[in-house]
């Protein structure tokens, strides 16, 4: 589906994403995870080709992603940031935007089509009861139902996510991932998302690439990179890795200060 | 979306009809009252009436130019709040109108009128629009391509700039050149050439029929430049057409008409709250509306102290302002619609 070979990309402030070989089969929820400035976004950026990369190649089914119009792109890959402006919108409104790159040059109107693929992306994601609300008027978890939405009406074969729970509750972050895993599976929609959440990352991607200092540092399976060594590496925090009872993922605690500092008294006792 | 179509053809017809009306009452009134009932013969009479004189010579290719000059700036206004996504951005925020009247001042005091006649005012401004296009333009592109931020203080910074130097010709100018300069800078509608009246129209209607090509664009730039480009747009070429189609559009009202401010920032927010933010209804009815708002201002300008005739900006600053705090006012959220 998605290959990324060499790939080497930055900003002018001099910080970079190095060398990255990274390859997302089709089917399949790729987790990005890493610390804050460890590159995560870059490399999102670096796949929509909002970035230029400086190095190393970019393959989407085999073609060179510098290669195809931005439109077509547009037709493959559906992006969902926290960036976007949605303003004094309505949520239909805003879906129908995803229909953008399949206007013709001389087609201004939207047609049937285009309104009954809006109308079944918010089905799917449960947007369509906010189809005539305005868009600054709806809460975070439904804003981000709206966005989702929005990428569907795009039919992209690759859906890519940039911490797409932030700012949510535990409610409105498992109720977005299940949906994602939903689509997943329904529409064989591969999905490349930036998480901030180890514990949501493990429990919901096939597999995850973890990011430190601008390169990747681990690949793998969730067991294999949520590893409490490579965590506390990468982190420089302690953590203990258990696994989650009912799903058998792996789950990372954080141990405060003050918790450490109790156990090493109990211990010289 | 059914009902969509219908409302945004009824706002266009009622426009074009409030376009006409207001035509037909600057046709009729003015210094010499031509009654309703006469004015389709002295229109199409032939011979070398008085009124067929009035009607063709004066009025029609005024309102030609008010519904050219106002359709142009509404136009500008409503493409450069999109592509800035900031309510405040108008035509003249550009340093536009600034260059284009420092190019005036210096024909003026240069006496340029005595060497090219009638067309030196225009053409001047032109000049002077044009260089100051190209500075901002060309200052604010950055590494990764236009820098939208660095436009709009640019702008800013250029109209300084330019009010600054036509501060200090005005200071050091004779007291006739004076009277030109502050009449010119103060907008008027009345062109006695008739050749500059149809380039204006001509050129007001077909940068209508270009941006319009954007207006799917202009709704996606609606999210952020980066949310447009991955929708599929090409946020680059987007910009840069509609940047310069903006400022050719209001070099060309300058250049004719002089400073008529508050049409391109007044009239693209009043529209957008009438018929919603989406570029594919908003672009033609801000260009309609923005004729209908010219038209009625300068009849009024010319008639409220007849025989005196006011400046129209003045009229379009005073009645556009007065109108759109009152509509803002009367909205329950007392907000503005400006993200749109």
């Amino acid at each position: 589906m998605l290959d990324i070979s060499n790939l080497t990309c930055g900003y002018d402030s001099g910080f970079a994403i190095r060398d990255i070989n990274l390859r997302v089969p089709a089917g399949e929820i790729i987790g990005i995870i890493g610390p804050n400035g460890s590159g995560k976004t870059t490399l999102l950026r670096a796949i929509t080709r909002t970035l230029k990369p400086s190095g190393g190649v970019i393959r989407l089914e085999g073609q060179d992603i510098r290669r195809m119009k931005i439109r077509d792109l547009a037709r493959k890959i559906a992006v969902v940031s926290q960036s976007a402006e949605s303003g004094f919108m309505t949520v239909e409104e805003f879906v129908l935007l995803g229909r953008t790159p399949y206007y013709d040059r001389f087609r201004f109107l939207e047609t049937k089509h285009d309104l009954q693929i809006a109308r079944d992306a918010m089905a799917s994601t449960d947007a369509l009861r906010l189809k005539d609300q305005i868009m600054s008027r709806i809460s975070g978890g439904e804003r981000q139902l709206a966005l989702i939405a929005r990428a569907l009406a795009q039919e992209p074969n690759l859906l890519l996510l940039d911490e797409p729970t932030t700012y949510l509750d535990i409610t409105h972050q498992v109720g977005i991932l299940d949906l994602i895993r939903r689509l997943n599976i329904n529409f064989a929609l591969t999905v490349v998302m930036v998480l901030h959440d180890l514990n949501l990352a493990g429990e919901y991607c096939h597999h995850l690439a973890l990011f430190n200092k601008g390169v990747m540092h681990k690949f793998g399976l969730p067991e294999e990179v949520l590893d409490y060594r490579i965590i506390e590496d990468v982190y420089k925090t302690v953590v203990i890795v258990e696994k989650n009872p009912i799903s058998r993922k792996p789950y990372v605690m954080a141990v405060s200060e003050a918790a450490k500092e109790a156990h090493r008294r109990q211990k010289m006792d | 979306m059914k009902n969509r179509s219908a409302h945004w053809a009824a706002a266009l017809l009622i426009l074009c009809g409030l376009l006409a009306c207001v035509g037909i009452i600057s046709l009729c009134i003015g210094a010499a009252d031509i009654p309703l009932a006469k004015l389709f013969s002295a229109l199409v009479q032939g011979g070398d009436t008085i009124e067929r004189t009035i009607l063709w010579d004066v009025r029609l290719p005024r309102i030609l130019l008010g519904i050219a000059v106002g359709g142009a700036l509404s136009l500008a206004g409503v493409i450069l709040q999109g592509l800035f996504r900031n309510p405040l951005v108008e035509p003249y925020t550009m340093g536009i109108s600034g260059g284009a009247a420092l190019g005036v001042c210096l024909a003026i005091i240069l006496r340029l009128g005595k060497i090219f006649g009638v067309w030196s005012l225009p053409a001047a401004g032109s000049i002077g629009a044009a260089a100051a296009i190209f500075a901002v333009y060309f200052l604010s592109i950055g590494k990764g391509g236009l820098n939208i931020r660095n436009l709009l203080l640019i702008g800013i910074m250029i109209s300084f700039i330019c009010s600054a130097l036509i501060t200090l010709i005005m200071a050091i100018s004779k007291v006739e050149d004076l009277h030109g300069i502050i009449f010119w800078a103060m907008g008027s509608l009345e062109q006695p050439n008739q050749l500059l009246v149809r380039i204006a129209l001509i050129v007001s209607v077909v940068a209508l029929g270009v941006a319009y090509f954007f207006c799917l664009e202009l709704n996606a730039l609606l999210l952020g430049e980066e949310e447009a480009f991955h929708l599929g747009v090409n946020t680059e070429t987007a910009k840069r057409l509609l940047f310069i189609l903006a400022a050719i559009m209001t070099g060309l009202s300058v250049a004719v008409a002089g400073i008529i401010g508050f049409v391109g920032l007044v009239v693209p927010h009043f529209m957008r709250l009438f018929v919603g933010g989406d570029h594919r209804i908003l672009l033609p009815a801000a260009w309609l509306c923005g004729g209908v708002f010219m038209v009625a201002c300068d009849t009024l300008a010319r008639t409220v102290i007849s025989p005196t005739e006011l400046p129209v900006g003045v009229v379009t600053g005073l009645l556009g302002g007065i109108i759109f705090i009152y509509v803002l006012c009367r909205r329950p959220e007392g907000k503005i619609r400006c993200s749109i």
